[in-house]
C-alpha cells in the first residue's frame, strides 16, 4: 500500500494563496467545491457536507497543528483528524485540498473510478490526509481513542480530532467509546458533533431521538461545548475552549448547532438533500448564492 | 513414523499464544495488548502485569476494542487483540472489515477459544465460522497454529509481520509436540508425515489427530502425507500442489465448519490446477452443543478415526 507524501505537482502557490483569504472566503469555496463535486460525480452527500464546512475550516485553517506538505499516516509529532461520518467526504477532500494536501484540480476525480477521492474515504490509494477508512458509521471515535492513546504513551501533547454525526451517534459503538475515552481520561481527544438535526430518512427527533445530546455526553463523563457551528469566532473558540482543558482529565465533546445544506437555500434545513446531487440547474442556482472566491478547481 | 512425534504433555494453545505474547512484548517496545474483559481466559496477564502502561482494558466492548486497535496501529503501535474467537470475528464484522482489513492496519487480532472443543459452554461460544469469515478479507493474514509451542511462535512471528492478522487458537489442552524453538514461517506449510498414498491436510490440534490417523492408516498398509497448513491465507499453494501430484488423493481436517474452512480453501485449488479426489473432516452446517471436548470431537467426526475413514474414501475414489 502506498503511504505517498504530497503529490509534486501541488503548487507552493497555491498554499500562499491560500493566507490572503479569510476563513468566510474559504467557507464559501469549500462549498461550492462541495457542490461542484456531488454535481460532477453525480452523487454523494451535499447536506452534512455544507453542514460542518464552517467547522472544518475553522478547524483545517485555523486551529489545528497540521503540515500538509509533511503529513505521514502515523501523525506523529502532530495533531491529527478523524473523519469518522465518512460520507462527509466532499468537505473533507476539500478542505484538505485547499489546505495543500493535493492539487485542488484532484477534487474533479471524486467517486471516479481509480480515484483516490473514493465515495468514502479510504487509504488504499495513499491519499494524503486521510488515516484510516470511514463510511459504515460510528467506528471513527474509537480510532481517535487509540491515536490519542499513543500520543499520551509517547509523550506528545498533540491533539486528537474527530468528526462525528449526529444520527451517527445512534450507533452503539459511539458510546463504548464514550465510556472508553472518559475512563482512560483522554483530555486530548477532542470530539465534534455536526449536531444538524437530520438523517437520511428524516428528522433525528422522528427517526430516532436524541434526546439531551448534551446531559448524554456530560453523564458519560465528557467536557460538553455547544458552539453555533456557522459562526465562525464562536467555532474557533469552541476548540480553543476545548484546547484549553488538555489537563482536565476529561475528553472534550463539542455539540456544533448547525443546519444541513447550510447557505444553499433549497437544501438547506431538509433532509432531502442528505445524499443526492443536485442536477444542472440547481447546481447553477447553488453557485449563484455561494461567492467564488479563491477559485473553482 | 509416527513415533518420531512425541507428545511432551498436553498444553492449552492459549497458554502459547500469552508466553509468545510476552516474549514479543519484551522485544517490541512498540507492542500494546488489549482485551475486553477476558484477560485470564486469553492467558494475557503476565503481559499486563509487566507491561502495565502497555496493555488497554477495553471492557466488554468488542467493536470500540478493534477501533481503538486501529487507531494504535495507524499511529505505529503494534496491537494485540484478544478475545473470543466469536467476539473478534462476527461480532466485530464490520468493525474488522473497515478500519483494519481495508484500512490495512498493523492490528493483530488473537482469537481463543474457537472451534467445538470449547466444550461446556455450547454454541453461541463454539464459533466455527471464523476462519472463513476472516479468510475471505483482503489482506488479512489467518493463522490457525496446531499446539502450544507453535502458538507460541506464531504469536512472535506475527509482530515482525507488517500488516493485520488473525491468529486462531483454542482453549483445551491438546498435545504439545512440535520443537520448543521453532522459527515460525508465516504462509509455508510444514510437511510432518512423507507418504505416497493420500495427503492429509489439517490445521489446528487436529494436526495431532492426522499424524495418529497417519499412524492408523499405516498399520492398514495405507501410506499418508501429513502437511500441517498453519497459515490458511496466503495458503502455500505450492506445497499443496505438489503433495497432491504425487499422492492423488487428499483430505482436509479442521475444526470449523465446511463451508469457508481450510477445506473450501484447498478444494478450490485442486479444482482449478489438479482436481482429485478430496474428502472434508469439518463440521457440516451445524452448530455445536454443550459436552465434554473429546466426545464432541467424536460426536461432530472430528477425530482420528474419521480422518482414516475420510482417507480411505478419498484413496477409493481415485
Amino acid at each position: 500500500m502506498r503511504q505517498n507524501g504530497l503529490s509534486l505537482s501541488i503548487s507552493i502557490k497555491q498554499i500562499i494563496m491560500i493566507n490572503n483569504y479569510s476563513l468566510s472566503d474559504i467557507s464559501s469555496q469549500v462549498r461550492r467545491d462541495i457542490v461542484r463535486m456531488v454535481n460532477m460525480a453525480a452523487s454523494g452527500h451535499p447536506g452534512g457536507s455544507l453542514s460542518s464546512t464552517d467547522i472544518l475550516t475553522v478547524l483545517f485553517f485555523s486551529e489545528m497543528n497540521h503540515d500538509p506538505k509533511e503529513w505521514r499516516r502515523d501523525g506523529k509529532g502532530k495533531d491529527m483528524f478523524f473523519l469518522s461520518a465518512g460520507h462527509l467526504s466532499p468537505v473533507f477532500y476539500s478542505v484538505l485540498a485547499r489546505s495543500g494536501y493535493f492539487p485542488v484540480s484532484e477534487l474533479a476525480s471524486f467517486r471516479k473510478q481509480g480515484s483516490r477521492l473514493q465515495g468514502h474515504p479510504s487509504v488504499e490509494r495513499g491519499l494524503p490526509g486521510v488515516h484510516v477508512a470511514s463510511g459504515s458509521l460510528g467506528q471513527g471515535l474509537s480510532v481517535a481513542c487509540g491515536a490519542a492513546i499513543t500520543k499520551r504513551l509517547s509523550g506528545e501533547e498533540n491533539f486528537v480530532y474527530v468528526l462525528c454525526g449526529d444520527g451517527e451517534s445512534e450507533e452503539g459503538q459511539i458510546w463504548e467509546a464514550a465510556m472508553f475515552a472518559a475512563h482512560n481520561k483522554l483530555s486530548r481527544l477532542i470530539a465534534i458533533t455536526d449536531w444538524n438535526g437530520q438523517q437520511i430518512d428524516g428528522p433525528t427527533d422522528s427517526v430516532m431521538s436524541l434526546g439531551d445530546l448534551e446531559a448524554k455526553w456530560k453523564a458519560f463523563g465528557w467536557e460538553v461545548i455547544v458552539a453555533d457551528g456557522h459562526d465562525l469566532d464562536a467555532i474557533s473558540a469552541a476548540y480553543k475552549q476545548a484546547k484549553a482543558g488538555s489537563q482536565n482529565g476529561k475528553p472534550k465533546m463539542i455539540l456544533m448547532k448547525t443546519h444541513m445544506g447550510m447557505n444553499v437555500d433549497f437544501m438547506q434545513g431538509t433532509h432531502h438533500w442528505h445524499g443526492k446531487a443536485p442536477n444542472a440547474d440547481q447546481t447553477a442556482n447553488a453557485l449563484s448564492q455561494l461567492k467564488e472566491t479563491i477559485g473553482d478547481f | 513414523m509416527r513415533e518420531k512425534f512425541e507428545n511432551t504433555g498436553n498444553k492449552d494453545t492459549r497458554s502459547g499464544f500469552g508466553a509468545g505474547l510476552l516474549e514479543a512484548g519484551r522485544k517490541n517496545p512498540e507492542i500494546v495488548a488489549l482485551c475486553a474483559d477476558l484477560t485470564g481466559s486469553l492467558k494475557m496477564d503476565a503481559f499486563a502485569a509487566e507491561f502495565p502502561q502497555r496493555f488497554i482494558q477495553c471492557g466488554i466492548a468488542e467493536a470500540n476494542m478493534i477501533g481503538t486497535a486501529a487507531g494504535l496501529a495507524v499511529t505505529g503501535k503494534v496491537p494485540y487483540v484478544g478475545s473470543f474467537a466469536g467476539f473478534v470475528t462476527g461480532r466485530v464484522y464490520d468493525q474488522v472489515r473497515q478500519t483494519v482489513a481495508y484500512s490495512d492496519t498493523n492490528v493483530k487480532i488473537c482469537a481463543s477459544h474457537a472451534g467445538i472443543t470449547l466444550g461446556e459452554d455450547g454454541a453461541t461460544h463454539q464459533i466455527m465460522e471464523d476462519i472463513g469469515l476472516m479468510r475471505m478479507l483482503p489482506n488479512l493474514t489467518v493463522i490457525n497454529p496446531c499446539d502450544y509451542n507453535q502458538t507460541k511462535a506464531a504469536a512472535i512471528a506475527i509482530a515482525d509481520l507488517h500488516g493485520p492478522v488473525y491468529l486462531r487458537f483454542g482453549r483445551p489442552s491438546v498435545p504439545n509436540f512440535t520443537p520448543a524453538d521453532q522459527k515460525f514461517e508465516i504462509g509455508k506449510a510444514v510437511k510432518l508425515i512423507e507418504g505416497s498414498d493420500v495427503t492429509i491436510f489439517a490445521t489446528g490440534h487436529l494436526v495431532w489427530e492426522a499424524i495418529t490417523a497417519a499412524g492408523l492408516l499405516e498399520k492398514e498398509g495405507i501410506s499418508a502425507e501429513v502437511i500441517n497448513i498453519h497459515t490458511i491465507k496466503p495458503l502455500d499453494t505450492k506445497a499443496v500442489i505438489e503433495s497432491v501430484a504425487r499422492t492423488g488423493a487428499a483430505v482436509t481436517a479442521e475444526e470449523h465448519l465446511i463451508a469457508g474452512g481450510m477445506g473450501e480453501l484447498i478444494s478450490g485449488l485442486l479444482a482449478r490446477e489438479l482436481p482429485s479426489p478430496l474428502e472434508f473432516v469439518a463440521v457440516d452446517d451445524l452448530f455445536g452443543q454443550s459436552g465434554d471436548p473429546a466426545e464432541l470431537m467424536k460426536l461432530y467426526k472430528l477425530d482420528a478415526q474419521h480422518i482414516v475413514l475420510a482417507a480411505k474414501k478419498a484413496i477409493s475414489r481415485k
